[in-house]
């Protein structure tokens, strides 16, 4: 038992939950805890420039690392700031604390000078919040946010902290145990579904696994790669689960899903048995439900139980840790398999035949022609190839479909997107965020040049901070992927989706906030930037002038079914 | 679609409620009724909700619920395993020559006189939500000037499943 302040008990939580590092901007009711860490702490505080960017931040350190990320705000402005990257954390179970300071207990329903319910705000995207007007609750309280958000699903927390909490003073001593007697999230799986599981993957003609954000999540990956290798499981993975079995690998189907290749989506729509890892059958993926994988029998694991048979219900479901589940379903399997075999090998055949038909494919550009974005992908791919220390980051758009299709990614952990809610702006702050997390890597984030300019200001956080990225614009122009629902849906009715390539000038732009700025204009500069920005040995941005007409295909319309899918149009159709 | 009555065991927290009307209201689940108070254990609350809805629906808002952080427990109650009650008061039109009947029908359900106006009198009565339903529709001629329900709560029986006997009971 020490006494000290309870500005001081927020840090030494933090210590004791061996946080290294934590992203954020001061303001008045979170002043008394900034102070405390002028005092001193072994917690790296990295000064985002907007707390949007703060919270990618701790979002991008969360998912390069697999541990709790944290940010900081203020009361106010500073806590609404985070509502966006709180929620994009809630939508794609990434494990964050966020701490808020809250106006002194007394003026708290008062409308006083920046206070906002922010717990009341965020309500819908928190797995649990905390407002804390007793200094003496600060110790119980970090540590049940940390258990909370890395346990079970994770997800985000808020803890908002009163100011005069942050002002007391108590005895501190951290917790050992959490006492959250309704927090009871699985730590088992119930063997008799992991037998039936196994039995029906040994009984399938078709089966296929379907991969998603829950296999990194659960860090499964190393699991779920045995469980396919031993039974030739071909498997497809979501955008949320990239990297979570290596691209390169040959039962690595690819993504399926609107933007996904037709050979994925054939592979997942037409199975017998769809293995469900982790994976939530969004709607991105699954099209029109009703008419999604018709002839599949369904096993689900997942360690939230209301994610099964939430959409799709299955036939049979297994609730608990992945990590677990898989390692168990795989010896099992491999019993059952050593008396008889699998019998798939009609299906690799069809599978083999779909992928070498429907590969990702793009019209390649002519001498002089404007830079097509997928060639963009491609050079990075090459460029990058063989180097197991490359993490990527993108914002929203078409460029994150490209760079979905085309980038290869081997280690896990190494694509980190906005899958769910979809945040442009989330690819500059979450680079800075993996950078925080993995410094021997280099992390380069694929932008837009919508994306790009909603945070680029973290640009000069990643500068000052030493955590050099590398960022490269897809500079269309356009919002991008809104054009092209103006283009296809929308009878090329393009409101409001023109942004120049001119203004900003991204490359002086990128100079004006600390960090080095390339621009190509032709294919024949691209690759020789794109190396010279990797090697700048600083932050860089490399603005590349792409082909704004650039469609992403294959595309499945929202709301239609897999088979509807619609592929580049031929050469005539396309708009001149 | 049919009727679910879901009872949850809540730590007694500062938002534990709102959490929960949050979630029903955010996923799109319609709550018909609501009632919370205390239960043998200090510092917990139980609520009793009523929600129509389909089985799938059902068995999600449980999933969802279980996950609330403040949640301790949710069962859903069925029929035949237990018991529920429900208090109505109801303000009745009732000039002085309609008085005796009205109390009269009471009588018949049980429901009290809880207090008499010169034109109204307030019943109060206890029971199975379907009794006060039909002692509603009994006294609606008569004129419903107010209402007010308290929602059902309920329990699970204590022995493992109901017999016949207990079943003629309520
Ligand atoms: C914060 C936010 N606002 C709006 C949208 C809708 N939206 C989705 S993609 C997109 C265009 C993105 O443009 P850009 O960053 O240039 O990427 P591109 O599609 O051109 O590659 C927009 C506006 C969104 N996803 N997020
Ligand atoms: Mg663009």
């Amino acid at each position: 038992m020490t006494r000290m302040l309870g500005s001081d008990a927020i840090l030494r939580s933090l210590e004791a939950e061996g946080v290294e590092v934590m992203f954020g901007i001061p303001g008045g009711a979170i002043l008394p805890t900034y102070d405390a860490i002028a005092r001193g702490t072994t917690v790296r505080h990295v000064l985002a420039r907007h707390e949007q960017g703060a919270g990618h931040m701790a979002q991008g350190y969360a998912r390069a690392s697999g541990r709790v990320g944290v940010a900081i705000a203020t009361s106010g402005p500073g806590a609404t700031n985070l509502v966006t990257p709180i929620a994009d954390a809630w939508m794609d179970s990434t494990p964050l604390v966020c701490i808020t300071g809250q106006v002194y207990s007394r003026l708290i329903g008062t409308d006083a000078f920046q206070e906002i319910d922010i717990t009341g705000i965020t309500l819908p995207c928190v797995k649990h919040s905390w407002l804390v007007q007793d200094v003496r609750e600060i110790p119980a309280v970090m540590k049940a946010a940390f258990h909370v958000a890395r346990t079970g699903r994770p997800g985000p927390v808020l803890v908002d902290i009163a100011k005069d909490a942050q002002e007391a003073e108590l005895d501190f001593h951290y917790p050992d145990e959490v006492d959250l007697p309704g927090w009871k999230p699985p730590t088992k799986v119930h063997e008799r579904q992991v037998r039936e599981a196994a039995r029906a993957i040994a009984d399938a003609r078709q089966p296929i696994v379907y991969a998603g954000g829950g296999v990194l999540n659960g860090d499964a990956c190393a699991e779920l790669l045995e469980l396919i290798e031993s039974a030739n499981l071909p498997s497809v993975v979501t955008l949320m689960g990239k990297s979570a079995i290596p691209d390169s690998h040959p039962l690595n189907c690819g993504m399926p899903g609107m933007h996904g290749s037709k050979f994925a989506n054939f592979a997942l729509n037409k199975s017998d048995l769809i293995i469900a890892v982790g994976s939530r059958f969004d709607d991105r993926v699954t099209g029109k439900v009703s008419a999604f994988a018709p002839g599949a029998k369904v096993i689900h694991f997942d360690i939230d139980a209301a994610e099964v048979g939430k959409i799709r219900s299955a036939d049979i479901p297994v609730v608990g840790p992945l990590k677990l589940a898989l390692t168990q379903l795989t010896s099992e399997l491999k019993t059952m398999l050593a008396e008889k075999p699998m019998q798939t090998a009609a299906w690799h055949a069809q599978l083999d035949e779909w992928r070498g038909q429907y590969p990702y494919k793009y019209r390649k550009g002519t001498p002089g022609s404007l830079i097509k974005p997928q060639l963009v992908m491609e050079t990075l791919r090459d460029i990058t190839a063989g180097r197991n220390d490359v993490i990527w980051t993108t914002g929203v758009g078409q460029h994150q479909m490209w760079a979905m299709q085309y980038l290869q990614c081997d280690e896990p952990r190494s694509f980190i997107t906005s899958g769910g809610l979809g945040t442009m702006g989330f690819g500059v702050p979450a680079a800075v965020g993996a950078k925080a997390a993995r410094p021997d890597a280099t992390v380069i984030c694929v932008d837009g040049d919508g994306c790009f300019q909603m945070t680029c200001q973290e640009l000069a956080t990643a500068a000052l901070e030493r955590l050099p990225i590398v960022v490269v614009i897809v500079n269309n122009g356009w919002l991008g992927m809104v054009r092209q629902w103006q283009d296809l849906f929308y009878s090329e009715r393009f409101a409001e989706t023109h942004l120049t390539k001119q203004v900003p000038d991204y490359a002086q732009l990128a100079e004006a906030l600390g960090a080095a700025g390339f621009t190509v204009d032709h294919e024949d500069d691209l690759e020789s930037t794109l190396r010279a920005a990797l090697e700048a040995g600083r932050t860089a941005v490399v603005d590349v002038r792409t082909d704004p007409e650039e469609n992403c295909y294959p595309m499945i319309p929202a709301g239609a079914a897999a088979v509807d899918i619609i592929e580049m149009p031929d050469e005539e159709e396309v708009p001149s | 679609m049919s009727h679910h009555t879901v009872s949850v065991e809540l730590e007694n927290k500062p938002g534990a409620l709102v959490r929960i009307s949050q979630l029903f209201a955010r996923r799109g689940y319609n709550i018909q009724s609501l009632a919370v108070g205390p239960t043998e254990r200090p510092g917990i609350s139980r609520l009793t909700l009523r929600v129509d809805c389909s089985e799938h629906t059902i068995e999600q808002i449980e999933k969802q619920m279980h996950k609330l952080v403040n949640v301790l427990r949710v069962v859903e109650l069925l029929p035949d395993e237990s018991v529920e009650r429900e208090l109505a008061l109801i303000t009745v039109g009732a000039p002085p020559d309609r008085r005796a009947e009205l109390i009269a029908l009471g009588d018949v359900f049980g429901a009290r006189v809880a207090d008499i106006g010169r034109e109204a009198l307030t019943f109060e009565i206890v029971g199975r939500p379907e009794e006060l339903d039909a002692f509603e529709e009994l006294v609606r001629p008569h004129g419903v000037r107010e209402l007010a329900r308290t929602g059902r709560i309920g329990l699970r029986r204590p022995g493992p499943r109901q017999s016949r006997a207990q079943a003629a009971l309520t």
